[in-house]
C-alpha cells in the first residue's frame, strides 16, 4: 500500500492501483453525504482535482495521485457516500487509475512514512 | 487560538472526545465521537445535549415589567408588555432601515425581563440596549451562568427525572426548577424543532447537571455541526447568515414575530427603529423574500451558491444563505432569497456549483414538520 501527503493510499491491482483516502481522513472529514466521481476513461494529470466530496460541513477534492487512465469508478460509493466511512480501506474505495509514468509512484510513501506523517 | 474563551463545559468537551472549533470567539464542540450524522438523528428521536453557554444571557429590569417591557418595545417590534408572566416569545433589534440587528428570545420572569442573544451579537446588543434604555431599565448581562439545551422527544422524560414540573410546562413557558438541587432557569423551547429545553444554571453546577443528563441512556452530546443542521431542516434563521442588518423581518417571513398591536392602526403601532419601512413592507409586501430550496440530486448547494431563473440566464436572482446535507430530510437542503415572483413553492430555479447549473426547487419551510408541545 502507498500513500499520498493528501491522505489518498494506492492498491495495486494487476496494472492498475485502486484509490481511496485513509481512516485519518474521513476522521478528519466527518460523515461524507455526497461524492462526484471522474468519467472511466478521462485522462487526468497528477494532481488534477478529480473527485468533489461533501461532508455534512464542507466540501472539498481529491486529487489524481498520479498521471494517468481512470479505469472504473465506485459507484456504490457515489450512491451511498457513507462507504467511506464504515469502510474507508475496503468498500469505501474511490477510483480505479492506470499510471501513464510508473516512475510517478516511487515518490509516494509506504505505510510507516505515511504514520510518521499523521503523528 | 490562545485567547479563545471556554464555557463551563469545555472541559466535559474534551474528555468526552469531542473536535473542537473556534466559534463567535469561543473553543466550541462542533462533533463528538457519535459524528454529526447520527448526533442530528438521535436529537430527532430520542434527546440531544447541547452546549449553548457562548450565547449571551442577560437581565432587563425596570421598577416593574412593565417599565422594562416598555423600554424593549423601543427596540424591538414584539409585543413584549403583553407577553404573559412566565411565557417566552422570540424577537429581534431592528436598525433604522428595518434591517436586523439580531435575532432573540425574550421571557417574562415576573419582575424582569430575561434576554437570551446571539454569542457573536451579546457585546454589540448590551451596548445598545444600555445606551437606548438607561437611566430608567438596568441591563445586566448574566456572566456566572451557563447555558444549556436538551432537545429531541425524550427531552421532557428526561428532565422530569429530575424535575416533575418539567412534564407541565407547555412550548414557550419559563419556570424555575430544581435540578441536582440548583435553581435553573428553564424555558421550553429550543433552535432544533424539537420539543425540549433551554437551561441556565449557575457556572459551577453545570458539569454536575450536564453529567447527570448524559447518564441517562436517550441522551447523547451533541455539537455546533448538527445543531446547524437541526435548525436548517427546522427552518429556523441563523443571525449573520439567513437575517443580518440589510434583511428586513419581512423579507425573512419573520413577520410572524411582530404582534398585531404593534401594527398599523393598532394601540402600540411603531415606536421601534425602522418602523416606518417594516410597517409599510407588511402593508404593501416586499420585492425578495427568504424560501426553503431543494436541491435535486445529493450535492449540497451551501451559503453563497448563486440563484439563476434558467440554465442559460446570465444574472443572478438571488443567493443561498443556508445549505447543507439535511440527515432526516435524506437529501440537501438549503434556504435563500428570491425575487417574490420566484418565491412560490414549486418554483424552479438553478444554483449554481462548481461552474454548473443544478435544478433545485422552492419548497415550504420547515422541511422537518416541528414537533412542539403546544
Amino acid at each position: 500500500m502507498k500513500y499520498t501527503e493528501e491522505h489518498e493510499w494506492l492498491r495495486a491491482e494487476g496494472d492498475a492501483y485502486v484509490v481511496g483516502i485513509t481512516e485519518h481522513a474521513t476522521t478528519q472529514l466527518g460523515d461524507l453525504v455526497f461524492v462526484e466521481l471522474p468519467e472511466v476513461g478521462t485522462t487526468v494529470a497528477k494532481d488534477d482535482e478529480i473527485v468533489v466530496i461533501e461532508s455534512v460541513k464542507a466540501a472539498s477534492d481529491i486529487m489524481a495521485p498520479v498521471d494517468g487512465e481512470i479505469t472504473e469508478v465506485n459507484e456504490a460509493l457515489a450512491a451511498d457516500p457513507s462507504l467511506a466511512n464504515s469502510d474507508p480501506l475496503g468498500d469505501g474505495w474511490f477510483f480505479k487509475i492506470k499510471p501513464s509514468d510508473a516512475s510517478q509512484l516511487d515518490g509516494l510513501m509506504d505505510e510507516a512514512a505515511y504514520t510518521a506523517l499523521i503523528g | 487560538m490562545s485567547d479563545l474563551k471556554q464555557t463551563p463545559l469545555h472541559a466535559l468537551h474534551v474528555a468526552l472526545g469531542a473536535k473542537m472549533v473556534p466559534f463567535a470567539g469561543y473553543d466550541m464542540p462542533v462533533q463528538f465521537p457519535l459524528g454529526v450524522m447520527k448526533e442530528h438523528l438521535h436529537t430527532r428521536t430520542k434527546a440531544g445535549l447541547f452546549d449553548v453557554s457562548h450565547m449571551g444571557q442577560v437581565i432587563v429590569r425596570g421598577a416593574t415589567y412593565e417599565a422594562a417591557a416598555m423600554g424593549l418595545e423601543t427596540l424591538i417590534p414584539v409585543d413584549v408588555l403583553g407577553l404573559g408572566e412566565n411565557r417566552q416569545r422570540y424577537g429581534f433589534f431592528t436598525n433604522e432601515d428595518g434591517g436586523i440587528e439580531d435575532d432573540l428570545m425574550l421571557a417574562n420572569r415576573g419582575n424582569h425581563v430575561f434576554v437570551v442573544v446571539n454569542a457573536a451579537c451579546k457585546d454589540a446588543d448590551i451596548a445598545h440596549m444600555k445606551s437606548a434604555l438607561a437611566p430608567d431599565v438596568v441591563v445586566t448581562e448574566i456572566t456566572d451562568r451557563a447555558l444549556l439545551a436538551l432537545q429531541g422527544p425524550a427531552a421532557e422524560t428526561v428532565l422530569a427525572t429530575l424535575d416533575l414540573r418539567a412534564a407541565d410546562m407547555r412550548f414557550m413557558d419559563v419556570a424555575t426548577l430544581d435540578l441536582n438541587g440548583v435553581d435553573a432557569w428553564v424555558s421550553r423551547s429550543g433552535y432544533t424543532g424539537e420539543d425540549g429545553y433551554e437551561i441556565s444554571v449557575p457556572m459551577d453546577s453545570a458539569e454536575p447537571l450536564a453529567r447527570a443528563l448524559l447518564d441517562h441512556p436517550d441522551v447523547e452530546p451533541i455539537g455546533l455541526g448538527a445543531r446547524d443542521s437541526l435548525r436548517l431542516e427546522a427552518g429556523l434563521c441563523l443571525y449573520g447568515h439567513d437575517i443580518d442588518d440589510t434583511t428586513t423581518p419581512v423579507e425573512a417571513g419573520l413577520t410572524w414575530a411582530i404582534q398585531k398591536v404593534r401594527r398599523v392602526g393598532d394601540d402600540r403601532a411603531g415606536g421601534f427603529p425602522g418602523a416606518d419601512q417594516i410597517l409599510h413592507q407588511i402593508e404593501d409586501g416586499v420585492t425578495r423574500k427568504r424560501v426553503g430550496l431543494l436541491p435535486e440530486g445529493r450535492a449540497p448547494m451551501r451559503e453563497g451558491v448563486p440563484l439563476f431563473d434558467a440554465e442559460d440566464s446570465e444574472e443572478p436572482i438571488g443567493t443561498i444563505t443556508s445549505g447543507s446535507f439535511g440527515p432526516t430530510v435524506g437529501g440537501p437542503v438549503a434556504m435563500g432569497y428570491v425575487p417574490t415572483e420566484y418565491a412560490k413553492t414549486g418554483t424552479t430555479l438553478y444554483g449554481e456549483l462548481r461552474g454548473k447549473r443544478m435544478p433545485v426547487t422552492v419548497a415550504k419551510l420547515p422541511f422537518t414538520p416541528a414537533n412542539f408541545k403546544r
